[in-house]
């Protein structure tokens, strides 16, 4: 094949152009509409749209039975399964039912402790989503007295 | 705001804890004139060991006032270097390392 001067750059150009298409980072973007969403299905789909759900004992979490105060709830979300790519907790009644979402890279184990708010007694998710697309969940219902989503 | 992070390294596990001072206001709150105050909350965490991305995490306005995170880092040795930075709702953002002892 017989290549212009002008075509080689053509294709030069074309080719770098394709490797500025590749993401730099590999950071997400904040998971606006899975953040935003007031259902606690809506949330779960906007963030894994194309993932079955899977009750599993391989996901660990780890919350009070009774909340004293819904504004600082401490809970863990863990698991045993060896190819976790992203975690997340849900609180199934708060006004945005996605509370947090973990994506792991590198030497990050599957676990992590952090304190959420509540604004009354609902059923908290935990969901794991593995390297093959599939996410696992395991639930726990937490009484609240004391709401803490403020208003 | 600022951030406190404490770390204990046992054997090559790094097990740190991390604590922000941030009000992570959801906007759904009034002052006591009842005014709406503006919603202000972390939006995304990271945590890089020695430059290298470990995780990512993004937050809603169901994470508690003053953020406390745990966690456990993999195959970490004194003198490695931990980095985290959060951003917020309004572009505001912090970050902090520590060195591994």
């Amino acid at each position: 094949m017989k290549l212009s001067r002008r075509g080689a750059l053509k294709r030069l150009l074309a080719g770098s152009a394709a490797v500025f298409l590749v993401p730099v980072s590999a950071l997400a973007k904040w998971a606006e509409k899975a953040f935003n969403a007031t259902k606690l299905d809506e949330a779960i789909k906007l963030l894994w749209p194309n993932a079955k759900l899977e009750k599993s004992d391989k996901v660990r979490l780890k919350a009070p039975e009774i909340a004293e105060n819904g504004a600082v709830v401490p809970v863990t979300i863990g698991s045993d399964l060896p190819n976790v790519k992203s975690m997340a907790i849900f609180v199934e009644k708060n006004p945005s039912p996605l509370t947090s979402k973990f994506d792991l890279f590198k030497d990050a184990k599957p676990e992590f402790s952090l304190r959420i708010r509540m604004g009354e007694t609902s059923k908290v998710i935990a969901a794991v989503e593995t390297t093959d697309g599939k996410v696992y969940f395991t639930e726990k219902e937490v009484k609240v007295t004391i709401g803490g989503c403020g208003g | 705001m600022g951030m406190k992070v404490k770390v204990k390294l046992a054997g090559d596990q790094a097990k740190v804890k991390l604590l922000i001072r941030h009000p992570m206001e959801t906007g759904r709150r009034k002052d006591d004139s009842g005014k709406i105050i503006p919603a202000k909350y972390i939006q995304t965490l990271t945590c890089h060991a020695n430059d290298e991305l470990c995780f990512e995490s993004q937050f809603g306005t169901g994470v508690s006032k003053d953020p406390f995170l745990s966690f456990t880092l993999l195959n970490r040795k004194a003198g490695d270097k931990l980095k985290f930075k959060w951003v917020d709702s309004t572009g505001d953002s912090d970050e902090k390392e520590v060195v591994i002892k």
